[in-house]
């Protein structure tokens, strides 16, 4: 649906340059949620902003669907931006208009009719749970509420594709929920394809099917959420399971972390390594994650004594990730 | 001062209000329209700006400036053979209102362009990805959102007028201002000078009270 290939973004003359985005490619598949994640200053703002070129990058290319975005400029640039929904940290309402005004501001922009516009905003304010508050100002409404504005906004066009820059970030965590919920029923619901970019990781475990982490303008990992999270030397493993660093293993101790996902948990094998294999355990952290439906665990203990490479052996045979850090 | 003293001069009290609402009326006409035409152009002609243009910019920027710099009195005098070109006479209400114009459209096109630079750029930036060209961002977004501000500064720039046409009363404009040089200070009339400070103080009152009640009713929402 979008693929992006060597995208780069250089600011600055000569001497003085900045390197924003560097080489940057990736695939967001049809009817996906694709989440950037990264820090402040890593890059995903202008990422987004190329994507339907607020600004224009320095060099690589950008697809949606069969269109090439970066060869197009003027009139043939804002019909196709046309085809593309975004929605921002700060909402970007317009305080002049009233909710229905805002949501109707992109049909009034294509030159659709009066009756056509109001059609079309009284299905859009029931999509998003806004029906009754038509005739509101932005001022008048909460921060969740300006963004369901933003979203019917973004969707009037019945766009491709919906860009979301940071949508949930101005958002306390009750209001950020119940908008990832509209964003993921809007994506299973309509098929919407989504690209996000974040620096939440919660966004991220809550709807995103795959995740891009970028860093200093680089993509540093790529790849589906639960295959990233089950893997304990991805960084988003490293980042949703943050171990006590300062942890010394004691002298003859070995410290072993286990990952597990879904159906293991249901073992006892904690039980079973002290009673079988005469070990001390101790736990040092341990830590369960949702992904939609997806069960993720990880558990990092000390090992003291006993049959250790006997017990590790029946870890594995279990089918848990096991590694081992002595 | 006695009540036949007083009817004496209502007519001239009256002829003077009218003199004095017609060329601030009219003169502030073509100011909003030169003045936000200027605004606009200084916005968008920015670095950063929708079309940016710096060289001219830069000219306009310089104009603006020297508008602003000269003294009302100077322009006034400065400018007749303009003026006469313009309306055929150097004198009078109508030969007042060019001046006027050309000093007032530089003050309230700063004004403008400080109001347009309020609005939000995230605002313009969502315009500009839902596929606005930079004619529907200046009128459907720039133009609206400043509106408050707008009319604030159109408040202001009335009362300016107001005070630059007291000064326009030395080429025979008339007006309140000139009935208060007239009466008031050359034949050292006070009851007159009085009459006619106050009628301005009422009318600038109500000229400030409307612009801010217009601003705050559309900015409210």
């Amino acid at each position: 649906m979008i693929t992006i290939t060597n995208l780069s973004k250089i600011y600055g003359q000569k001497e003085k340059t900045i390197v924003a985005l560097d080489t940057v490619s990736f695939n967001v598949p049809q009817g996906e949620i694709f989440g950037v994640l990264g820090q402040s200053g890593a890059g995903k703002s202008t990422l987004i902003r190329c994507i339907n070129l607020l600004e224009r990058p320095t060099s690589g290319s950008i697809h949606i669907k069969e269109q090439e975005i970066t060869a197009l400029k003027g009139l043939a640039l804002r019909k196709e931006r046309q085809r593309i929904g975004m929605i921002f940290q700060h909402f970007n309402l317009l305080n002049s208009r009233t909710v229905a005004d805002n949501v109707a501001f992109p049909l009034e922009v294509m030159g659709y009719s009066r009756s056509a516009r109001q059609a079309r905003v009284g299905e859009l304010l029931e999509l998003v749970g806004l029906d009754g508050r038509a005739r509101a100002y932005p001022a008048q409404l909460s921060g969740g509420q300006k963004q369901r504005v933003g979203i019917a906004r973004a969707l009037a066009a019945k766009p491709d594709v919906l860009l979301s820059d940071e949508a949930t970030s101005a958002l306390d965590p009750q209001t950020t929920l119940s908008i990832l919920e509209l964003l993921r029923d809007l994506n299973r619901t309509m098929g919407l394809t989504i690209l996000l970019i974040t620096h939440q990781m919660d966004v991220v475990k809550q709807i995103c099917h795959q995740v891009a982490i970028l860093e200093a303008g680089k993509l540093i990992e790529q790849g589906r959420v639960s295959a990233l999270a089950a893997q304990p030397d991805s960084r988003l493993a490293q980042t949703l399971f943050p171990h006590p660093e300062s942890y010394r293993p004691r002298a003859g101790a070995t410290v072993v972390t286990i990952s597990f996902t879904g159906d293991a948990t249901d073992e006892p094998i904690l039980s079973n390594l002290i009673r079988n294999f005469d070990i001390n355990v101790n736990i040092l952290s341990g830590n369960i994650e949702n992904f939609g439906d997806l069960r993720l665990g990880q558990l990092q203990v000390e090992l003291v004594g006993g049959q250790i490479e006997a017990a590790i052996d029946y870890l594995k045979k279990l089918g848990l990730r096991v590694e081992v850090n002595r | 001062m006695d009540w036949s003293y007083w009817s004496a001069l209502l007519p001239d009290l009256w002829q003077a209000t009218q003199d004095t609402a017609q060329m601030v009326v009219i003169s502030t006409i073509f100011t909003i329209i030169g003045g936000l035409l200027l605004g606009i152009l200084l916005v968008i002609t920015d670095r950063d700006g929708l079309v940016e243009v710096r060289w001219l910019h830069a000219i306009l920027g310089f104009i603006v400036n020297v508008g602003r710099s000269l003294p009302f009195i100077i322009l006034l005098v400065a400018i007749t053979p303009f003026t006469r070109l313009l309306v055929g006479t150097t004198i009078g209400t109508t030969a007042a209102i060019v001046p006027l114009t050309i000093a007032a459209i530089p003050f309230f096109a700063r004004l403008a362009e400080s109001s347009l630079r309020e609005v939000d750029n995230g605002v313009v930036e969502a315009a500009r990805a839902m596929g606005c060209n930079g004619w529907q961002i200046i009128v459907k977004v720039l133009v609206p959102e400043a509106l408050p501000s707008l009319i604030l500064g159109v408040a202001v720039t009335i009362i300016s007028l107001i005070g630059y046409s007291a000064i326009a009363g030395a080429v025979g404009a008339g007006g309140l201002g000139d009935l208060a040089i007239q009466y008031g200070y050359e034949r050292f009339d006070t009851g007159v000078m009085v009459v006619t400070v106050v009628l301005l103080v009422v009318i600038v009152q109500i000229i400030q009270f409307a612009g801010s009640w217009g601003a705050a009713k559309i900015a409210r929402h």
